[in-house]
């Protein structure tokens, strides 16, 4: 079980994969890494609003060195721009949008997902503090939780699991997962394959995977 | 019928008062809206045993501005309440990391939305309320929780907090407040959830009557003290970030 970073979706494929999944009209949350990406897909004519955790609804792509507002940045602290019809709100209105259901759906990076839908992203094994953020907030109450990263950590152990090892961000939420490997649903008592990457074969991502692999 | 000045001259006579074991937050997420000159006098002034509230603990990125991790690195600081108090990404390095390991600081880690919501109910009257957040997580373990409606619910108690460190755009001298793009964040929140409140301004303070009333952000009832933001160098203003500090 090692090496599976190499094979499949790059990042931005993984990224590409979960923002086709978004609906036109949606009111999109992307986490800070990976998630990022899904910005840059090409979706058609969906018509897709982006919300940031720091109060800016409606921003747009980031912008070169010499453009950028230094007053205003998306959740990675990016410099980005801002969408006809756009709005900025503070601190509490903008969670006040994440915890009443607005949010359609919120991509984040993790450290584990589980089959029973619980995911970790928020502390690392040994570290005394967390990096919490917004992850908890957009997990318990967003309408939808995806979740993009690599199948395997760099030692090649899965980071699809049967049960978090580690301190989890919240319990049950995850609806779909991508990884380098494909597309994968947590199903309870396991991961349900909806679509492999190119080159990928069912054997090579069920020897990858720490959970019950169901062929769709 | 006037208003009185709020406008003082300098950052170091606007902190000069600031007394050991004050409760302070300071405003900002990323570059915008955070009060880098109000903590460069706040490290020259030197009061400590201070508890500071404020997104992260700073110091994660270059080139390094003013951050919460200063003022724990020059021991004035008792305890972090922050929704950051470990890196976004484990690759990277805070300062803030290697005193609190070695105990010499507290820390309290809090859900953003949570943090944002106990400084607006501090400055709203409201002593506590339930939200979904954290529920099922280590946070949550041996604190109160309720169900309602079907749902689990935590219990969070407000924040209310002695003094508030702001950044806005735009001022007049009764210390009515309008923040630029995302420099709004926590400000207005810190603002009413703190007794004293001290504001760092980037634009000409304006004279009483010169913001039109439906266009402010932060009224001038919270405010207790303005200082106008000089130009560069004297004067600290927001940088592109650059790459992350491995």
């Amino acid at each position: 079980m090692s090496g599976t970073d190499k094979i499949g979706w790059s990042r931005q494929q993984m990224a590409d994969r979960l923002a086709r999944e978004f609906q036109d009209g949606w009111i999109v949350n992307l986490g800070v890494g990976i998630p990022t990406l899904c910005s840059n897909t090409d979706i058609g004519g969906r018509e897709i609003t982006y919300h940031a955790e720091n109060g800016v609804i409606g921003y747009g792509p980031v912008l070169p060195e010499g453009q950028e507002d230094l007053h205003l940045v998306n959740a990675g602290g990016q410099n980005v721009s801002l969408n006809p019809g756009a709005a900025v709100v503070h601190h509490a209105d903008s969670f006040g949008i994440i915890r009443s259901g607005r949010i359609d759906v919120t991509v984040m990076g993790a450290y584990e997902v589980a089959c029973n839908g619980d995911f970790a992203n928020w502390k690392v094994a040994g570290a005394k503090g967390g990096g919490i953020g917004g992850a908890m907030d957009l997990a318990a109450c967003a309408r939808r939780v995806y979740i993009i990263l690599e199948h395997n950590t760099r030692s090649g152990a899965p980071r699809l699991v049967e049960r978090c090892a580690l301190p989890v961000t919240a319990r049950g939420v995850v609806t779909l997962v991508a990884t380098n490997l494909g597309l994968f649903e947590p199903l309870g008592e396991g991961f349900r394959l909806r679509e492999l990457a190119p080159g990928v074969t069912l054997e090579a991502a069920r020897a990858a995977t720490g959970a019950a692999l169901l062929a769709s | 019928m006037g208003q009185k000045s709020k406008v003082v001259a300098s950052f170091a006579e606007a902190v000069a008062d600031i007394p050991d074991g004050s409760v302070i937050a300071f405003g900002g997420f990323a570059a915008p809206g955070t009060p880098y000159n109000l903590i460069m006098a706040l490290l020259a002034q030197g009061a400590r045993d201070l508890t500071c509230i404020a997104n992260t603990t700073g110091g994660a990125h270059q080139p390094r501005m003013p951050d919460l991790g200063m003022l724990v690195e020059n021991g004035q600081v008792r305890k972090v309440v922050c929704s950051f108090t470990a890196p976004g990404r484990p690759t990277d390095v805070l300062p803030f990391t290697k005193y609190y390991e070695a105990g010499e600081v507290e820390a309290e880690l809090v859900p953003q939305g949570t943090l944002a919501e106990r400084l607006r109910a501090a400055g709203c009257g409201i002593p506590a309320f339930y939200t979904p957040t954290g529920v099922g997580t280590e946070i949550a373990e041996g604190r109160e929780t309720r169900v309602i409606n079907g749902r689990e619910y935590l219990l969070e108690y407000a924040m209310p907090v002695d003094y508030a460190f702001l950044r806005a755009h735009r001022a007049d001298a009764a210390g009515n407040l309008q923040f630029r793009l995302s420099q709004r964040n926590f400000n207005p929140l810190m603002a009413a959830a703190a007794r004293h409140v001290v504001v760092e301004v980037e634009e000409e303070i304006l004279p009483i009557g010169s913001l039109d009333p439906d266009h402010i952000h932060t009224p001038g009832i919270f405010v207790q003290r303005l200082v106008r933001i000089p130009p560069e160098p004297e004067g600290l203003w927001p940088v592109r970030r650059k790459e992350r500090v491995r």
